[in-house]
């Protein structure tokens, strides 16, 4: 029987996590990808609904703040990249409010990284050199697959993904072992995605091998722009290895109006279903306006990759101490 | 009762579940990065026995169930019912063949067993781990033979059926496991 003091993880597990980050270090510098830090503390928040964030009160003489623990640093790298830092990386800490489970620590590290005047084809190129590159030494990927989210969500499911068709969900749903979803999920689609891909395609995508499915419905478009040929989906890509999620990146939408009209329905998503008030971060607006380079980025969560490297089968297993020993 | 969100589900917890009272075997936290978070659940109906999967909001609720497991004594089978008491209370609980299910087979007078029950009404009956019981049939004994090897079918006096090795007899005690049916040894009296 373990002691409380001790951490969840081997030593072992301590050693991979130090070369992992220094073989990221080493693939970014080769690159001349820059690499920056960010305040883990912030005046404002990101809006998304499904994200619940820590705040905390910042004390000054005749004056108190509320401040945010980020639950991802994208807003202040998207202010530098405006600034004119060219490419840039971060292996930073993140924080998600009530994330616990296998897979899920609430204070988890995130390697986030944006390019200049890429396209996320080219970005998913890029992803695909890392991550190969990390497997090798430990147990090689057998391949890299890109699938559109249409084409996989079909193969899985018959379904159509871009197109809402509340009959063909309920009934899919009632013949495969998930009758709960029609109750769940009721007249709204992003939920039916996320319930039907969670648990019919997912688990089956990128058998010891990269899969990268590109091309998700606009309804699920988060901070992407909207495919420039077909209004139905967003230019935003997942990662996933053996049923695992990774990652997510976007061709980042550089339109102030638009993001600025994201927020506000997400606050008013957040305002409907009685979560925390955020503070909207208008800084992030104003760089935008000033003008935010063409570029693509993506968050990978290190934790969950260290969990596929050591085959591990719970996130506290690579933790020094997870949150339940923290 | 009170009710308990799903952060709360964990391994044994008893909940209502479609008006029956159920037992949570695993719960799984799912949420995809940029999505709605679930918990993908594995309970156990106590009533039937079947493990089913269902999945859940996260932050939705169920309302726990009052489920007492008993350690009572099997008093006798009056042919339409067996009977059991709570050896504190003295109080006698009886239960027809439906609830008693698979038990019945290792079920002898007087023996120790564990009874659970759901708004005090029983619902399902587990033997003592090990029990001690007599062969009433089985087929003569082979002399020498003290391997255990191959084995041979015993009827035991519950008339629960159990492979014995070659050289036990009628009459004899043996000992079984009742989790897995298996003959564990003979009892020296």
């Amino acid at each position: 029987m373990q002691s409380a003091w001790q951490p969840s993880c081997s030593i072992d597990a301590l050693h991979l996590r130090a070369r992992l980050l220094a073989k990221i270090r080493t693939f970014f510098l080769e690159k001349a990808v820059l690499e920056v830090e960010t305040p883990l503390l912030s005046h404002t928040i990101g809006t998304d609904p499904s994200l619940a964030f820590f705040a905390t009160d910042y004390d000054l003489p005749h004056c108190q703040h509320r401040l945010f623990l980020q639950t991802s640093p994208e807003f202040a790298m998207k202010r530098l990249l405006v600034a004119g830092c060219g490419s840039i990386y971060q292996i930073a800490k993140a924080f998600r409010n009530g994330e616990s489970g296998r897979f899920h620590n609430p204070e988890f590290t995130l390697l986030e990284w944006y390019r200049v005047g890429f396209t996320l084809s080219e970005l998913m190129d890029e992803v695909a050199e890392l991550i190969v590159s990390l497997f090798a030494e430990y147990q090689p990927l057998s391949g890299v697959e890109r699938c559109s989210y249409q084409a996989i969500f079909q193969q899985y499911t018959g379904l159509d993904a871009l197109v809402f068709c509340y009959d063909d969900y309920c009934a899919y749903a009632l013949s495969n072992e998930l009758p709960e979803a029609v109750a769940l999920c009721e007249h709204n689609h992003a939920l039916w995605l996320d319930v039907l891909f969670s648990h019919k395609v997912q688990p089956y995508l990128g058998d010891n091998a990269l899969c990268m499915i590109y091309g998700y419905p606009a309804c699920q478009s988060s901070l992407a722009r909207i495919n420039a040929d077909n209004p139905l989906v967003t230019d935003r890509v997942e990662l996933f290895i053996n049923g695992v999620e990774l990652g997510n990146g976007f061709y980042e939408l550089t339109d102030a109006v638009e993001q600025n009209q994201r927020f506000e329905n997400e606050i008013a998503v957040r305002q409907h279903a009685n979560l925390a008030d955020v503070v909207k971060d208008e800084r992030l607006i104003a760089a935008l306006n000033a003008g935010l380079p063409e570029c693509s980025g993506i968050a990978i969560g290190l934790d969950r990759l260290l969990m596929l490297l050591s085959k591990s089968a719970s996130i506290d297993e690579i933790l020094s101490f997870s949150i339940h020993r923290a | 009762m009170a009710s308990y969100s799903t952060s709360e589900f964990k391994a044994g917890l008893k909940v209502m579940l479609d008006s029956d009272p159920c037992a949570i075997i695993e719960n799984e936290f799912v949420k995809p990065g940029k999505g709605q978070a679930f918990n993908r659940v594995k309970i156990r109906n106590l009533k039937t026995g079947r493990v089913i999967e269902r999945t859940f909001k996260s932050g939705e609720s169920l309302e726990g169930a009052d489920i007492v497991e008993m350690e009572m004594q099997y008093l006798y089978n009056d042919g339409e019912f067996r009977h059991f008491m709570n050896n504190e209370s003295f109080e006698q609980y009886q239960c027809d063949e439906n609830i008693v299910g698979d038990a019945g087979k290792w079920l002898k007078d007087q023996d120790a067993c564990t009874v659970m029950l759901w708004n005090d009404a029983p619902i399902g009956v587990t033997p003592a781990n090990f029990v001690e019981l007599k062969i009433v049939e089985t087929d003569p004994g082979v002399r020498g033979d003290t391997s255990g090897g191959g084995g041979k079918p015993a009827k035991l006096e519950t008339g629960a059926v159990v492979r014995v090795p070659l050289f036990v007899k009628t009459e004899e005690m043996i000992k079984v496991d009742t989790r897995t049916g298996e003959y564990i040894s003979r009892v020296k009296e």
